[in-house]
């Protein structure tokens, strides 16, 4: 089987979700027996091919054009469908970001086939390879296969490999290939323009040692003041879960999740957060994670290390006092 | 501007799952909008009041989607379009975007909005999906919109706090971020004007499209827990004053 790896770059640095979905690669080709191309797309991106050409694949494409420089959406699918077309891989393989969701399930259309998105796994079972992905919000996970003829299409979520198990090449320096393609500034129908971040944030919650979290459970703003006199108490910062961000409870600079901030804090505390993975790719790195919820099957209970089934109106005071009471 | 919206019907928050094969038992649980699709329909509305024009929601699925099509109306769109279809949780994403896409182009739309994915299958390729079967321009994960001359110019949101904005030309398809707006509630008086308003109902089979599945969810599961849970038991003193000493002593995190 061949295997196609598309990575992903953006101003001169990696998506490192692109290293995982590498990783993700190497171990389907070692039960496959598969060869691997990883492929570099942009203007002027030689130095990132040469860097994927000491880990341990067969190949780099390199495909440049003027009009790759910014990314588009009918730049990037009508490029790669012509690198699909001549290459002829098997399985491509994507690192699920935000660009990717853009681009690949129209590429994968464009070729008349499918993709499974967000896929946190797989295995084999007889010779053909089951895709794993969660669904109804991380509540339940899925076995999913490919129907039909190649090539297939799938893309991994950021954090289900191990970017430092990436296997280096055995014998030094794997050949870049440059590919042409043709591409007509008519063909791409939107046009980017500035890449900028709002407001400079004035938290850095990857710093924080302690995050105390809210998620919907929280109900109303009215009771925010709980969870941050628990986290005064615990000497934590205050964090939180898209919707709760998404509704101004508390700004967006506070959301951990997929579309916030990715934190690794030694203590992580989930206070009515479900866990949908939106928001545990932001979270799980945590050294420890206290998950408080009233529902004994939501999902952020498979990564806590401590769990209290239960209302957190009732937790939360308790606690608060437990920790001061601690203190003395 | 006429705008269609995309809307799925998925089970209620709060539903308890029970697993059936690959999909869910339907019997014993409530069924709302998507959340996503929400702020979608809400951006479609504000487009409305500002730019004039109709707003169209479409939904896919059995019977009771009509519900959350009703429940677009009462919001405040015009009219609603049904696929009726029983099988759809079956279908794979291109095969749904396919039906979709089938009847869409018949209404010829400046824009057609989704949200960002369903709080069910979560696959999050439909609005893609559809613009490339419809050969239109699209955009996702976007947080604002504003309408120009036969353009748009679109702040999309990126990862790690990162934003573009981007120009797309219309009609265009396009995915909406949630948190885009604040979704309205139906009011008693957009409850009783949707009462009077039409909802199309057309079949799968009429569209006459034919898909073959390129994937198949084989079965769904609880997932396999990857950390063992130590559950804190009591009284919430209890359980609050077990869980100090948990992390003082054992975790060694406060």
């Amino acid at each position: 089987m061949k295997i196609l790896v598309i990575t992903e770059q953006r101003q001169g640095k990696w998506n490192n979700t692109s290293f995982e979905t590498l990783v993700a690669a190497q171990q389907i080709a070692a039960d496959t027996g598969s060869a691997i191309s990883a492929l570099v797309i942009g203007k002027g991106v030689a130095s990132f091919a040469e860097e994927l050409a000491v880990k341990n694949i067969a190949e780099v494409l390199l495909v440049e054009h003027d009009l790759l420089e910014a990314y588009t959406p009918d730049g990037y699918s009508l490029a790669l469908s012509q690198v699909i077309a001549s290459s002829k891989p098997d399985l491509v393989l994507f690192p699920h970001t935000y660009q990717v969701r853009d681009f690949a399930p129209k590429l994968a259309a464009v070729t008349g086939k499918g993709m499974i998105a967000d896929c946190v796994g797989f295995h084999k079972e007889g010779d053909k390879i089951v895709f794993v992905r969660q669904m109804f919000q991380g509540k339940t996970a899925a076995d999913v296969t490919f129907q039909g003829a190649s090539p297939w299409f799938a893309s991994f979520q950021s954090g289900a490999f191990r970017a430092d198990l990436l296997k280096a090449h055995p014998s030094g320096k794997a050949p870049v290939n440059k590919i042409a393609v043709e591409l007509k500034p008519e063909q791409i129908r939107t046009k980017p323009l500035e890449l900028f971040k709002e407001a400079k944030s004035s938290v850095d919650l990857t710093q924080a040692p302690v995050i105390v979290s809210i998620g919907r459970g929280i109900k109303a703003p009215e009771n925010i003041p709980q969870a941050e006199a628990l986290a005064k108490a615990i000497g934590g910062e205050m964090a939180a879960s898209r919707p709760i961000c998404d509704e101004g409870w508390l700004p967006m600079e506070r959301q951990i999740g997929s579309s916030g901030q990715t934190v690794a804090p030694k203590l992580y505390l989930a206070l009515g957060i479900s866990g949908a993975i939106q928001h545990v790719v932001g979270m799980k790195g945590a050294r420890t994670i206290v998950a408080i919820n009233k529902d004994q099957n939501a999902p952020i209970f498979e990564i806590a290390d401590y769990g209290i089934v239960g209302d957190i109106f009732e937790i939360m005071p308790a606690l608060t006092a437990a920790l001061e009471k601690a203190k003395t | 501007m006429k705008i269609i919206v995309c809307i799925k019907q998925v089970p209620a928050k709060d539903a308890p799952l029970a697993i059936a094969g690959n999909w869910i038992k339907e019997s014993d649980i409530g069924f709302e909008m998507n959340e996503p699709d929400s702020y979608a329909l809400e951006e479609a509305l504000r487009l409305k009041e500002k730019h004039g024009g109709e707003v169209v929601a479409i939904s896919m699925g059995p019977e009771r989607v009509k519900q959350t099509i009703k429940e677009a109306l009462a919001k405040g769109a015009d009219r609603g379009i049904h696929i009726a279809d029983d099988q759809f949780a079956q279908l794979d994403p291109l095969s749904s975007a396919r039906m979709l896409a089938e009847a869409l182009g018949k209404e010829n739309a400046d824009l057609i909005l989704t949200g960002l994915q369903s709080d069910d299958h979560g696959f999050g390729q439909t609005g893609v999906l559809v613009a490339s079967l419809l050969d239109l321009p699209h955009a996702t994960i976007i947080m604002q919109i504003e309408v120009q001359e036969k353009k748009m110019r679109l702040k999309r949101e990126l990862e790690a706090g990162w934003f573009q904005h981007i120009e797309c030309p219309l009609p265009a398809v396009l995915s909406i971020q949630s948190g885009i707006n604040k979704v309205r509630y139906a009011t008693l008086k957009g409850i009783m004007a949707a009462k009077k308003k039409e909802i199309a109902s057309i079949t799968r089979e009429s569209l006459g499209v034919k898909s073959e599945a390129t994937q198949k969810i084989e079965k769904i599961y609880v997932p396999t827990k990857t950390k063992k849970t130590e559950f804190l038991t009591g009284t919430p003193a209890e359980m609050a004053t077990k869980l100090v000493e948990k992390l003082k002593f054992d975790a060694r995190v406060i």
